[in-house]
């Protein structure tokens, strides 16, 4: 299986889009080899721009370039581009409604050595927390690359999560991405995983392991986060007794919440979240992360038994 | 004196209107809005290439209230010279386009959404660098406050506009030295203006921001200053126009009563020559 980041899927769409599309802007704020704005910047110098480690003033930049009819890619790491930038992702862009498109890499505990101060655990809840705001989370290359050229024919504002570290490839070429459509991976009863992300992956090896117990869940996997594909939801909330969400972000405000407020509204599963509950990450190696805070193929095999 | 007799009397009515909305909304900002008056009508009436032909595209000089509170200042300029459809007296009010600080995809004339300090002026860099990559001439103006200026926004977007040598912006700081808390020197000295922004690498010009000859100069200046963007310090008066809101920063935040209008629209048509 191929392996590769998300970040590096986003840096060979956009040095395409770049190429195809002279309406395309990109703005990095001196992480251009981490985000792999690079790539673009390498096919189109003259429409890549690196604001410096100014990621507030990077943002409204971004606004005033999509107020004179430009489509930008705007990226940092996540932690930075929608925590030090919030406000002016609110009131320069998500306000006037305008097109750009913020692009954060290294979300998530698998950020790794770098820490907790890196590693976005709160970027969906808050973005999602924004009027005219999508938010979207590709779980791998095929996904990454079709989502980023997608957005640029979506108008309006959009965050996109991306990872630093590589994950399997689970979709073949003639995968197409839609927009606010959930993707049903996996057929299987009582129990409903919804996953996002490289939670995504983990969640196809948990499914293996309890196969062999007899049990037999079904795998969603949900790129865009806002707007939720609320109809995929209700349904999967009255085919099934529990659903388990996960995702590598704090369990507040992410992909569960967004589930658990459908599925408040109508009949249907209990819904058990999974994913960093409610703490900073710290140093480490991106796979003992992942087994520390608890979101392993084991850690959601573990959480599904106990549930069922 | 009498070259800028229309001006004047653009200024009085700006000036009139600002207070009249304030007044019917019973809240808003009359000093920073009086205090920037001659400014935009300048900029609106003689600089910008701005007509009700071309205010709904993009295909034109713009302009970037950076300093958002002063809304009314805008409103009243953008009708003074009839490119504005709405009508006054809804400023402020429930379902009205004339928000309290500006929607640019409420009114025509209104290039970007401001009131939150510090973003406006980024934006009016991002609307340069977009005319240098479309390579056109238009112009892009933005109105900053000096307590604005206690914003870091302001000079990452400073830095990056000298970076870019965006000689297509022109930014003016509206100087009355007053904000919300008092005197911007006891609040937290920015000061000092000239040599920080020189040495952010702008060309800076100083004039009095009530006269229009200096306005006119200074305007001409930077329009043929190559490679660096233009600060012009603008040294004005917070509530210029109406003797009581002179200079008194008691006046940054408050709706003038009826009285007050009254007497205020009196001594400004009195002074009109």
């Amino acid at each position: 299986m191929n392996k590769i980041a998300t970040r590096e899927s986003y840096g060979k769409a956009l040095a395409e889009l770049i190429v195809e599309n002279e309406n395309i802007i990109v703005l990095d704020a001196d992480l251009t080899k981490s985000t792999k704005t690079i790539d673009a910047k390498n096919a189109c110098s003259e429409r890549h721009f690196n604001m410096g480690i100014a990621e507030g003033n990077m943002m409204s930049v971004a606004a005033g370039l999509a107020a004179s009819d430009k489509i930008v890619y705007a990226s940092s790491f996540s932690v930075f581009a929608t925590g030090r930038a919030f406000e002016q992702i609110r009131n320069s862009i998500c306000y006037p409604n305008l097109n750009v498109k913020v692009c954060g890499t290294h979300a998530g505990l698998t950020v790794g050595e770098d820490g907790a101060s890196h590693q976005a655990i709160e970027d969906i809840a808050i973005m999602r927390s924004l009027p005219n705001m999508k938010v979207i989370q590709p779980c791998d290359d095929i996904e990454a690359r079709q989502c980023i050229k997608a957005i640029a024919s979506i108008d309006g504002p959009c965050y996109v999560r991306l990872g630093r570290g590589v994950v399997d490839c689970i979709h073949d070429e003639n995968y197409i991405f839609e927009f606010g459509k959930g993707e049903v991976l996996s057929k299987g009863s009582k129990v409903a995983i919804i996953a996002t992300g490289l939670m995504v992956q983990q969640s196809f090896s948990a499914i293996e392991q309890l196969k062999l117990e007899g049990i037999n869940p079904t795998l969603v996997n949900i790129h865009t986060i806002k707007p939720i594909d609320t109809e995929l939801i209700k349904q999967i909330a009255s085919e099934h007794e529990l659903i388990i969400t996960c995702e590598e972000h704090n369990i507040i405000g992410g992909l569960g919440s967004a589930v658990c407020e459908i599925v408040a509204q109508y009949q249907g599963a209990r819904v058990v979240r999974l994913g960093v509950n409610d703490t900073f990450g710290e140093s480490g190696k991106p796979n003992l992360l992942l087994e520390k805070y608890g979101l392993t193929p084991e850690s959601i095999c573990k959480v599904i038994k106990e549930n069922i | 004196m009498n070259k800028y007799k229309e001006l004047n009397c653009n200024s009085k009515n700006v000036r009139i209107n600002i207070l009249k909305m304030i007044n019917n909304a019973s809240s808003g900002h009359p000093g920073g809005s009086l205090s920037g008056a001659d400014i935009l009508v300048y900029l609106f009436g003689k600089e910008m290439n701005i007509t009700k032909g071309n205010v709904s595209t993009n295909k034109r000089d713009r302009f970037v209230l950076s300093k958002g509170h002063a809304s009314p200042l805008l409103y009243a300029t953008l009708h003074e010279f009839g490119l504005l459809n709405e009508d006054l007296t809804t400023f402020r009010q429930i379902n009205s386009k004339l928000q309290g600080h500006p929607n640019m995809n409420y009114v025509e004339g209104v290039d970007m959404s401001t009131g939150s300090l510090g973003q406006g002026i980024s934006c009016a860099v991002g609307m340069a660098m977009a005319n240098k990559v479309d390579k056109n001439s238009y112009r892009v103006y933005s109105l900053i406050g000096d307590g604005e200026s206690q914003e870091g926004q302001v000079w990452e977007a400073l830095m990056s506009a000298a970076h870019y040598k965006l000689d297509n912006l022109c930014v003016v700081l509206d100087y009355n030295g007053l904000q919300i808390d008092g005197n911007i020197t006891e609040v937290m000295n920015p000061e000092p203006f000239d040599l920080k922004f020189e040495a952010f690498g702008w060309n800076v010009i100083k004039i009095d921001g009530h006269d229009f000859e200096q306005i006119e100069n200074a305007f001409e200046t930077a329009k043929n200053t190559k490679g660096k963007p233009t600060m012009i310090m603008a040294k004005t008066f917070k509530g210029k126009g109406v003797s009581f809101m002179e200079n008194n920063y008691a006046w940054h935040g408050v709706a003038p009563s009826d009285k007050e209008l009254t007497l205020a629209i009196c001594e400004l048509e009195n002074n009109y020559e």
